[in-house]
């Protein structure tokens, strides 16, 4: 086995040793080594197939901008993980790993099919392609696209591991831990700012920490040295927190910052469990230092993307770093100097190397160093194309003519086992933008800058476009002193030696003489797409950034074109013949890199993934097999499955006993607002359409309650309990916005009114006996209320003790049954139902659930708000003329009632649905037609509720339907997948018009 | 995510609050006076500009105290606070 792995460094353990798979092949790493690096050191570069074409790819750089070395992790059904940069995994014990995107393996995958037919799938391809004929997107193209979309495979079980969420404060927090990073962390901790310093890397240090060129020095030591140094004193700062392996997610307005902080990724699988895994830091920070640096640029030629063509500074890193070299004989193809300290790194180690530099010339002291190594130079000439299926082994360079617009004289071909680019470097500006942060764009080196423009975030460092250590240490710590207002005098004596020239010819699509359409000059590689495209959709009359990018994809790949977009921005604007400071850049989104949704949801999940409301009586509910709806946050039994029944024989078994003797709800969830106030009736007036100055003490009465648009917003009973003292329900679902609705008017249009709103929904349970047979149950709890009808009639209200506890007693009905609801304090809930099931019992007293509710409310034409209404329906509309006082001068949503939309006459109107054939039951939903024939059909209205009534022994329905209120006694249609149901439209009421049955 | 300043509880996270859209619109005194367009254009017509905005917010997880708030809505900086029936401070206009 090879083995590239060519001298030690302080970063690699080689005492310990790691076995790891990679594509189901064993091997071994070091501590301290990424996947990434492990393979390098095995001299595997070849690690995945390209998105589109499913070309080759190898490792092209050494952190979270890699766009193609992304793994599938593990292979259990509940923790594999796709889409992991090798570049940024740790290597741990037993880990495994696999390529992406290919089938049957990366050295041999069909889809390479592909890259040959290329020029037959250009940018739009889908959108031109997949449009015609109709009828196959359905059952043809869409299928197919699934089946070869997508990179890497979701788990398909749930995430046993453990996430975390904290929250914290600091006076400062320093993104980023270069040099810059550090010097601004210590900086505001010696100052006594409570400072969090944040870095995505295992240690600190950035890319200078393993910088041994001799030309680069601070006060005499190489800068890896003298920042070790500073990393040890920083160490011992107190009010400093340092958080390595955690990455910045999103930055926020207010200085509200996410961060991940990885806790056992780099662990073997023994050691991460019950541990948590990742950690989301929810931080603000009152001042924030932006040092996410810079990240270096690849080059635009033809075939630039074969595995072996790497960035010239992660080769640099991988060498100085992990101890690993990417070659033996490296070609190093730059337009600036940078390239020359990787050329210089490995001249040292040994390593091969040659130099192309598209710069006609250029004379700073590391090109002299590689000069007077013997370092063979090409200036003035650029790489054309390249060679080698499964790894780079050799390309042609060719001289560029004088404005640098083509290629001049003959191809030269050199052979090489790895090329190096270097197109300059591209500040990190995600943070700043994200923040709320505008650009600059310097022409002099092409790069974005960020616009200073708040007091609160800066940007220090090679992200704020400082490229040399002078200038970088000089001015973070200048702009630090100002920003946190100090006066820092540590780094005053500091002397810094480092290579100030740095002249770069940037031509960001590099010339070449073969026709464009025949290149593959990759701009993206994760999303493939390539110079080509950007000018096809150039071509094709896109002119805006955002629209470029969406219709060639490039950027929008899981790296979110780190590498690529600057690429992309510069062919336009070179293209369009615009200055790019003028196009601008695509937004900067959140997060910077991927987000697993564990991170995001941390311990709300399963059973704390929502707050659940359960009523006192709920144990009793489960005791007794009840299944349970959901009605906001609370469970509420839905029906009772007596010996395994299903829903349908059990609601009708309720609803009958209901009708026939008696039955018990558990209506506790309703919304309770408790009301005082002199003003209290003048309050009630202004919220509700009907009159409530007259309401006697002791009585209940029905409001529907409206917007101001006139719509129906909610309903319930109000009882008045003394004079200044009232009791509203509410819907269940609508309890919280009720009380909002209300407080916001008291509050802001009506202070003048002495009204107290107090929320005693979780107050009160209640117990609801409804049925012929529910007087003689109240009568064995409360023997000494008098219940007769002269006492306490339909709409009042009595107060008695149930064993010296207190209990508000209403008779009011939503079954249409004589009724009683009793609320007693909420500790008593559970005491109360049991008290009611033991006196009911002699007379078949039935639990029900909702869904007899509905049933048993719907016989009787009762509205549910939310269900019959959608926030469209006026009283009128629902037929409820008589609730709307004509007397009252004013009331919320009044004036909206004879506005001309809502006086028209054919709006949708709540009517009774009956089926021709009884048994027929309709769903709810469906819509319904007079006319199937006509073409478009007309659309009348839709069903509301429905259900089969055993009390009627039919099926019923509410629905809403245009023009309904006139249409008693016709026929309609409801066109259903399989046939037509025929209906004809009836009252709303379906049962007892008369109301008997309240007094029976 | 925005730090808001509740007049009667000092600074809290956006979270404990809901917005209540743009503040000053008085419900008028006689609603049956208005024609349709005059009511129409106080139930629906908002300015929803980009600079400095008067908006109403809610501390509903804290005070349940409806209050104003000035805002620049391009970039989201909140200027000042007062409570309800307090006149709008006049520096921004």
């Amino acid at each position: 086995m090879p083995n590239y792995r060519i001298h030690k460094t302080e970063y690699i353990d080689e005492t310990k040793r790691i076995s790891f798979k990679f594509d189901g092949k064993t091997y071994f790493g070091y501590e301290g080594d990424t996947l990434a690096s492990a393979l390098l050191a095995n001299g595997i570069h070849l690690v995945g197939r390209s998105f589109k074409y499913h070309r080759p790819r190898g490792i092209v750089s050494c952190g979270a901008e890699e766009p193609n070395a992304i793994c599938q992790i593990g292979s259990k059904k509940d923790l594999t993980e796709p889409n992991v940069r090798a570049t940024e995994l740790e290597l741990y014990e037993g880990l495994q790993a696999s390529s992406q995107n290919c089938w049957p393996n990366v050295k041999f995958d069909i889809g390479g099919i592909n890259n040959f037919i290329s020029p037959l799938i250009p940018a739009g391809f889908y959108y031109k392609t997949f449009m015609w004929p109709k009828s196959f997107w359905k059952k043809v193209y869409e299928p197919l696209i699934r089946l070869s979309a997508g990179l890497g495979k979701s788990p398909t079980e749930p995430d046993p591991d453990i996430y975390d969420h904290k929250y914290v404060h600091y006076d400062v927090l320093v993104i980023g831990g270069g040099v810059s990073g550090i010097i601004a962390a210590k900086m505001a901790a010696k100052n006594n700012l409570k400072t969090l310093l944040v870095d995505d890397k295992k240690i600190l240090g950035g890319s200078t920490i393993y910088q041994n060129n001799e030309s680069i020095k601070i006060d005499d030591k190489l800068s890896s040295e003298w920042l070790k140094i500073e990393i040890q004193e920083i160490k011992k700062l107190s009010n400093l927190t340092i958080k390595t392996r955690t990455s910045i997610a999103a930055y926020h307005g207010y200085n509200f910052l996410l961060a991940k902080e990885n806790l056992t990724d780099h662990l073997p699988e023994e050691k991460k469990k019950n541990k948590i895994r990742q950690r989301l830091w929810k931080i603000r920070a009152k001042k924030v230092v932006i040092a996410t640096g810079s990240i270096e640029r690849p080059l635009v030629f033809n075939n630039n993307d074969r595995p072996g063509i790497l960035l010239s500074n992660s080769i640099n890193k991988y060498l100085d770093y992990y101890g690993v070299t990417c070659g033996e004989n490296i070609i190093l193809f730059t337009n600036n100097d940078s390239a020359y300290e990787t050329s210089i790194s490995l001249h040292k180690k040994g390593i091969m190397n040659t130099i192309v530099d598209i710069r006609k010339s250029a004379s700073s002291e590391l090109i002299k160093q590689a000069e007077s190594l013997g370092i063979k130079i090409y200036f003035n000439h650029v790489v054309t194309n390249t060679f080698g299926y499964r790894k780079i082994n050799s390309l042609e360079i060719m001289k560029l003519s004088e404005d640098g617009n083509t290629t001049v004289g003959n191809k030269i071909r050199l052979s090489c086992d790895c090329l190096g680019m270097s197109g300059g470097w591209t500040p990190m500006v995600h943070m700043h933008t994200q923040s709320g942060g505008k650009l600059d764009f310097r022409d002099e080196d092409q790069v974005f800058l960020p616009r200073e423009n708040s007091e609160d975030q800066i940007s220090v460092g090679s992200c704020n476009g400082d490229f040399d250590l002078e200038n970088i240490i000089d001015k973070t710590v200048n702009k630090i002193n100002k920003f946190l207002d100090i006066d820092n005098q540590d780094y005053q004596d500091t002397n810094i030696i480092s290579s100030k020239e740095n002249d770069k010819r940037n031509i960001w699509l590099l010339p070449n003489k073969i026709p464009l359409g025949k290149t593959k000059c990759f701009i993206d590689f994760q999303n493939d797409s390539t110079a080509k495209d950007i000018k096809l959709a150039l071509k094709e009359g896109f002119r805006s950034i955002e629209h470029v990018k969406r219709y060639t994809t490039t950027g929008m790949a899981t790296d979110q074109g780190k590498l690529s977009n600057m690429h992309a921005l510069g062919i336009i604007a070179d293209t369009a013949g615009v200055k790019m400071g003028t196009l601008g850049t695509t937004t900067f989104r959140p997060p910077f890199t991927p987000l697993t949704f564990g991170t995001l949801v941390g311990r709300n999940v399963g059973k704390f993934f929502e707050v659940v409301r359960k009523t006192s009586m709920h144990e009793w509910h489960v005791e007794n097999n009840a299944e349970f709806e959901n009605v906001g946050q609370w469970k509420r039994p839905w029906y009772y499955a007596k010996n395994g029944e299903n829903m349908h024989d059990a609601v009708q078994r309720e609803s009958k006993a209901a009708r026939d003797s008696a039955g018990i709800l558990d209506a506790s969830t309703l919304g309770k607002i408790d009301i005082q106030g002199t003003d209290a009736s003048e309050f009630l007036n202004r919220v509700y359409t009907n009159a409530w100055s007259k309401l006697a003490i002791g009585k209940c009465r029905y409001g529907l309650m409206l917007n101001e648009d006139g719509m129906v917003y909610d309903d319930g009973v109000t009882t008045r309990i003394s004079e200044n003292h009232y009791l509203m329900t509410t819907t269940t679902g609508g309890a919280a916005n009720v009380l909002s609705k209300l407080e916001d008017y008291l509050q802001t249009e009506w202070p003048e009114l002495d009204v107290y709103l107090t929320s005693v929904t979780d107050h009160y349970s209640t117990a609801s006996i409804c049925g012929p047979n529910s007087k003689k149950i109240l009568n064995k709890l409360f023997p000494n209320l008098d219940l007769s009808d002269e006492n306490f009639p339909h709409m009042s209200f009595k107060e008695d003790k149930l064993e010296n506890i207190n209990c508000r007693i209403m008779r009011i009905s939503f079954t249409g049954e004589l009724s009683y609801e009793i609320n007693i304090e909420s500790k008593y809930g559970h005491s109360l139902w049991k008290k009611c099931i033991e006196a009911g019992k002699e007379f078949n007293l039935t639990p029900y659930g909702t869904e007899t509710m509905h049933l048993l409310r719907a016989e009787k034409g009762f509205i549910i708000v939310g269900q019959d209404t959608d926030g469209t329906m006026t009283p009128s509309d629902l037929q409820m003329d008589w609730i709307v006082s004509k007397k009252k001068y004013d009331f919320i949503g009044k004036r909206s009632l004879y506005r001309s939309d809502t006086i028209r006459e054919d709006r949708k109107q709540l009517v009774g649905l009956l089926t021709d054939d009884p048994k027929e039951i309709l769903e709810e939903g469906a819509q319904i037609v007079s006319n199937v024939k006509s073409k478009p059909i007309d659309m009348l209205g839709h069903v509301t509720s429905s259900y089969f009534s055993p009390n009627l022994n039919k099926s019923i329905a509410l629905a809403v339907v245009r023009n309904g209120k006139t249409m008693k006694g016709q026929k309609l249609i409801i066109p259903m997948e399989n046939k037509n149901i025929n209906v004809t439209v009836s009252d709303t009421i379906f049962l007892d018009k008369e109301n008997k049955r309240l007094n029976a | 995510m925005f730090l808001i300043n509740c007049p009667f509880c000092g600074e809290r996270d956006q979270s404990e609050f809901s917005s209540g859209g743009e503040a000053h619109i008085v419900r008028p005194k006689q609603p049956t006076e208005l024609s349709d367009d005059e009511w129409a254009e106080y139930l629906f017509m908002r300015k929803n500009i980009k600079g400095i905005q008067f908006e109403r917010w809610n501390h509903v997880h804290g005070c349940r105290k409806w209050f104003n708030v000035v805002r620049d809505t391009s970039n989201d900086k909140i200027l000042s606070v007062y409570k309800m029936g307090e006149k709008p401070p006049v520096n921004y206009k």
